[in-house]
């Protein structure tokens, strides 16, 4: 646990990368983990090609969580909506670089859950006549 | 140093009875426990009383005439007798078992509640309730259309009593904490049950962290109800009781039926048991409520007053010792000086939040909890997202203090915060 508060956790709990939020978001989502009160919503900008061009996340939390929500917003910028929606915990893991302990996997997986949801919301209103 | 603990003969044995603390954690640590407002550890006798229960007499209650259903009906009911004297009751039948202090709540919610509280009357509760002696109260008041009223508190947790006299006006309860599980604070409960009472309302006492911690006596007090959790004081969990004035008791429809809480049944009509028993249907958990026993059988050898003076004394000692991390960004919510809260002290270190402080002191084998601790609400008036606490019990020492804060200390070094 001692190797987990990397020095660029710690950068990115401090500085986090796309913090805020969109005036012209498309897709936001926000939730909460009830046993610790830790809170992210993600704005998610998708444009008319289903990429997403920009995101942001707010909220707060642990070191665990705003860190890998920030590394998250870095991952999935450029993403197509469809696959930001399919990300299962890897991308976190790959991300954080280190061990996770099961008491901290639902700090670490917020961001991830958060994100998934609002590219889903995305998707189940696009207004794509192709949709099927 | 103005205040130290020191081991005295009866803290060395009191150490050796817990044998958790003689096992050191994975990373080779001593354990160093400071959740105990959230569970407490257990001493051998409690461990030794459930382990007989269940290789000697264990058996079914009230009904076997057999010699070991005797024996397991005995010791059930002296276990419901030691509680009662413990918190000096009028009689054993105004303890009722519960699975813990939540249950108890609900019970009173869900009979007593049902019955007496109309539209127009309202509950009284306060802004520090766990959420165990909220909810059941925002049920109550959806269920009969009653109104629900907060005792707000101050910054550091205190009951703010200005407008007392209005917020009793129309109030049938007053349900509230003795000691709340956050900032330790404690409640004027003396003083709040006269006006209560005065006001025509009757009070209920969450005691969850007040009666593992001090002496409380429910008659001195004038107390109608009062919930407690066995697994807070020394005993095993799924254990609890209720206590309330006979004549409430009895008073009151049951809240779960079927078995045991019967004295004759007929296809479509049901005499109910006397009390306790009314309100204990079913099989109850008989080796745990023996279990309870036995936490208070140590508790009274130790003496209420020991443990009380020595919680003073330890907090006192952390919250000194606390002070030299203040430089380092650490700010301590609640009461001071100790003698106006319980062994519990919440904070929060910089902007390491405090989850990654728990994480960290785990490390060192040093236990907190971390998050907002149930009390939601009380959070967000406080503006904390979450908190780290600590909390004492009769087996933490001044040594405890000092692992702590040196892993605190180790914290604020891996998230670089100023020396």
């Amino acid at each position: 646990m001692d190797d987990f508060y990397k020095e660029y956790i710690l950068e990115h709990y401090r500085e986090p990368h796309n913090f805020g939020h969109l005036d012209d978001a498309t897709a936001t989502f926000e939730d909460l983990n009830p046993l610790c009160g830790d809170r992210i919503r993600f704005e998610l900008k998708v444009n008319p090609n289903g990429v997403v061009e920009d995101v942001r996340f707010s909220g707060r939390g642990c070191a665990i969580s705003q860190a890998s929500a920030s590394m998250l917003t870095d991952s999935i910028k450029g993403m197509r909506v469809e696959d930001v929606a399919k990300l299962d915990k890897q991308v976190v893991l790959d991300n954080v670089g280190i061990g996770i302990s099961p008491a901290r996997m639902k700090c670490a997986t917020l961001g991830l859950k958060v994100a998934r949801s609002a590219a889903l919301g995305e998707i189940a209103g696009w207004p794509d006549e192709d949709a099927s | 140093m103005t205040a130290t603990v020191r081991p005295d003969a009866l803290q060395e044995r009191i150490l050796e009875d817990f044998p958790i603390l003689r096992k050191p954690t994975s990373r080779g640590k001593r354990l160093v426990y400071l959740d105990s407002a959230a569970t407490s550890q257990k001493p051998q006798s409690v461990i030794d009383s459930l382990v007989t229960y269940y290789s000697e007499y264990n058996a079914n209650i009230h009904r076997g005439v057999y010699e070991i259903a005797e024996r397991a009906t005995t010791a059930f009911e002296e276990a419901r007798g030691k509680v009662a004297r413990f918190i000096n009751a009028a009689g054993d039948a105004e303890i009722i078992w519960t699975r813990n202090s939540t249950e108890a709540i609900n019970l009173v919610s869900y009979t007593w509640g049902s019955l007496n509280l109309r539209r127009g009357d309202a509950i009284l509760t306060t802004q520090v309730e766990h959420h165990s002696n909220l909810v059941p109260w925002q049920l109550l008041a959806e269920r009969t259309g009653a109104q629900l009223r907060f005792i707000p508190v101050d910054g550091q947790g205190v009951h703010v009593l200005d407008d007392l006299d209005r917020l009793l006006d129309g109030v049938k309860l007053l349900a509230l904490s003795h000691v709340s599980n956050t900032l330790g604070t404690i409640a004027p409960l003396e003083m709040l049950t006269k006006r209560a009472h005065a006001a025509g309302a009757l009070v209920l006492v969450d005691a969850a962290q007040s009666v593992p911690h001090m002496q409380v006596d429910v008659r001195k007090l004038d107390i109608d109800f009062l919930a407690a959790s066995g697994h807070k004081m020394l005993g095993p969990t799924g254990i609890g009781f209720l206590y309330g004035k006979r004549a409430l008791l009895e008073s009151m429809p049951p809240f779960l039926t079927g078995g045991d809480m019967i004295r004759r049944v007929e296809y479509t009509h049901t005499e109910y048991n006397e009390l306790p028993w009314k309100f204990e249907a079913g099989t109850s958990n008989v080796a745990d409520a023996i279990g309870l026993g036995a936490a208070v059988d140590y508790l009274s050898r130790i003496g209420m007053d020991w443990v009380r003076t020595h919680e003073i004394a330890l907090t006192s000692y952390a919250l000194e010792r606390l002070t030299e991390l203040k430089r380092r960004g650490l700010v301590v919510y609640g009461p001071l000086p100790a003698e106006k809260r319980a062994g519990v002290i919440s904070f929060n270190l910089g902007d390491v939040h405090a989850h990654d402080v728990a994480s960290i002191l785990d490390t060192d084998g040093v236990c907190v909890r971390a998050g907002h601790h149930c009390t939601m609400p009380l959070m967000e008036k406080m503006g904390w997202p979450a908190t780290a606490r600590a909390s004492f019990y009769v087996y933490n020492t001044e040594a405890d203090v000092d692992a702590l804060i040196a892993a605190l200390h180790k914290a604020a070094d891996i998230f670089k915060l100023a020396k």
